[in-house]
């Protein structure tokens, strides 16, 4: 088999051009009827697809379209469905221990969200040009992300214990290390928060640093010769060319915190939502509805309330944004 | 430029100021993990003691793998994260090149249809997923813990963003010699697609050594535990003797660096990808 690399007109492969159609006719290849030829095609194209869209079918539609019609059902331990209606929902009008958990993970989301963006940010620009060890510091930036939420929440129980642990430690003189860091509502919730961004800020960091190698750096150096200072090029140029960046940036990590598995894995891992609720994120009461209580059928509802919310949510800052200019082009 | 505007920004200077700030702020941020790192050798009285051990020991380590039924669980995560990585480069790939490479009636509505199940996470589903698995059977099987966590949308998207990009020549000259789609793809497609390949099973791996939600939800049996629950069993068990659980955090953890640091490049690949392109 040969490579063919002869220069053919109007057939140069640049990158990134766009996609021509795969069987658009090019009379050389085609030999049989085209008719028979589109068709094998068709045919080999859906025995490729058939397995990953039966896969995703099964288990991401189909549970996705159930959780809608589960949340009208009372569903006990066993199998059982009751046809209940609109009860679960009207149940979780007067569920105060749901609107606490909304409260929780909407005070979390709004600590949450503008650190990472911030850290992730920072850092890209902190680690964006090149000096002795850069690859290290990168590394070791992104190092948290690697180990599961489960050893993260592990590490940082062991780290925070009351008096002992490393950190009331380093606290004491300072006066702070009489504080339950784990034990006391409002610190256990900056906690929660605190150690979310050290988790996901090496990841957003990763992300910006994609956003900022696609600006030409030509803009900053026409910028700097015109005697522009670091700030304002960062203000002029860096900013508004990195909007899109921004906008997966704080849409991915709003939807994170609101449902994503810091918002389970970790509240389960560091505090078990303690103290007294305070840190049940929303998520986390969910499950225990569902697999604690087995209150399936309201945990289906109260699903489908947050992902209404969520909907609602990135739909607003989405609009506030326009869409973070995504069609720059 | 002009030496003036050299003179005020002084690269050199600011950048060894930069660097400064960056290793603190490195050293800072993987602290915690060294001082656990440092800790497991600890003897078990020594474990809040600051700096490093006055005797150096893998009790702590040898006791979790022995005492423990750990290396069950380990077990369990190998073959469920091999399987699930191996499984979902396979049928991703199929479905990518077919995306990518083929013509047919409902591509671009299949597309748009399985990008918008990005959208969807696994604590939004995860009611329902539990009962479908349950109706099916799975609970508390293999099968149950590997076949929901094999489907999804990024890894169909990477590669055929990927794929759109490969020369289409080659394929050209198979099509030539009479190859069919099949041989195309195992033959040409596949090989060629090895760097994308390669992040994706560093990011599938770790996904999936890293599980606790889906393992937790769908097992109940002790023998399908897989790591990350197996931790959280410990953290119920060995509450207050941290010299165990943390020795166990670090068992849990080595496959992960160790895949991290081998695919460290691919995964940062595929990070930047997941950003925007």
């Amino acid at each position: 088999m040969t490579v063919v690399q002869r220069p053919q007109p109007g057939r140069t492969s640049r990158p990134g051009r766009p996609p021509r159609p795969a069987s658009a006719p090019r009379g050389r290849i085609s030999t049989g009827p085209a008719g028979v030829r589109r068709r094998k095609e068709a045919l080999a194209a859906y025995a490729f697809l058939a397995p990953d869209l039966l896969g995703l079918l099964v288990f991401v539609v189909l549970p996705m379209v159930l959780a809608l019609g589960v949340s009208l059902f009372e569903v006990d331990g066993f199998g059982g469905y009751t046809f209940v209606g609109l009860d679960n929902f009207r149940q979780l009008g007067s569920d105060d221990q749901f609107w606490q958990s909304l409260k929780v993970t909407g005070t979390y989301t709004v600590a949450f969200v503008p650190l990472c963006f911030l850290a992730g940010l920072g850092l890209a620009l902190l680690v964006r040009d090149h000096f002795p060890g850069i690859g290290a510091v990168r590394t070791a930036l992104f190092a948290p992300h690697v180990i599961s939420l489960i050893v993260v929440g592990v590490v940082w129980q062991f780290l925070l214990v009351d008096k002992q642990g490393a950190v009331p430690g380093l606290l004491r003189p300072f006066g702070g290390g009489d504080v339950s860091l784990l034990g006391d509502p409002e610190p256990a919730r900056w906690t929660l928060v605190g150690v979310s961004v050290w988790f996901l800020m090496g990841y957003q960091m990763l992300i910006f640093l994609g956003g900022l190698k696609d600006i030409p750096s030509e803009f900053s150096d026409a910028a700097m010769i015109d005697g522009a200072g670091s700030w304002q090029r960062f203000r002029h140029i860096t900013w508004p060319l990195l909007k899109p960046t921004s906008f997966f940036v704080a849409v991915n990590s709003t939807i994170g915190a609101v449902t994503g598995l810091q918002a389970y894995d970790l509240v389960f891992a560091l505090t078990k939502g303690g103290p007294a609720g305070h840190t049940t994120t929303v998520v986390y009461y969910i499950y225990q509805q569902a697999f604690t209580f087995n209150h399936y059928g309201y945990a289906a509802a109260l699903t489908t309330a947050v992902v209404a919310f969520l909907v609602l949510a990135t739909g607003l800052m989405f609009a506030a944004t326009r869409g973070g200019r995504f069609h720059v082009d | 430029m002009s030496t003036e505007a050299l003179a005020r920004t002084g690269p050199r200077r600011r950048i060894g100021l930069r660097a400064v700030v960056a290793y603190l702020i490195a050293a800072l941020t993987v602290a915690p993990l060294l001082w656990l790192v440092i800790t497991v050798f600890k003897p078990s009285g020594e474990v809040f003691a600051g700096g490093l051990p006055t005797r150096f020991t893998l009790d702590n380590i040898w006791y979790v793998l022995t005492e423990v039924p750990f290396g069950r669980y380990l077990f369990n995560s190998a073959l469920v994260s091999l399987v699930v990585t191996g499984a979902a480069l396979m049928l991703h790939s199929m479905a990518a090149y077919a995306l990518a490479r083929l013509r047919f009636p409902g591509r671009g509505i299949i597309f748009y249809g399985i990008v918008s199940t990005l959208l969807v996470s696994l604590p939004v589903i995860l009611v329902p997923l539990f009962l479908v698995v349950r109706e099916l059977g799975l609970l508390d099987t293999y099968a149950g813990l590997i076949l929901p966590a094999i489907f999804h949308a990024f890894g169909i998207f990477l590669l055929r963003q990927y794929y759109l990009n490969l020369p289409r020549e080659l394929e050209e000259a198979a099509d030539l010699d009479g190859c069919g789609y099949f041989h195309r793809w195992w033959r040409i497609v596949l090989p060629l697609s090895r760097p994308a390949l390669a992040s994706l099973s560093v990011l599938f791996f770790l996904a999936n050594w890293n599980a606790f939600l889906w393992p937790v939800t769908a097992t109940r049996d002790p023998d399908l535990r897989m790591v990350q629950v197996g931790i959280s069993t410990l953290q119920g068990q060995y509450g207050s003797a941290w010299n165990y659980l943390l020795a166990a955090t670090v068992i849990a953890a080595v496959p992960t660096v160790v895949a991290f640091l081998a695919g460290q490049r691919w995964l940062v690949e595929a990070i930047k990808t997941s950003g925007l392109k």
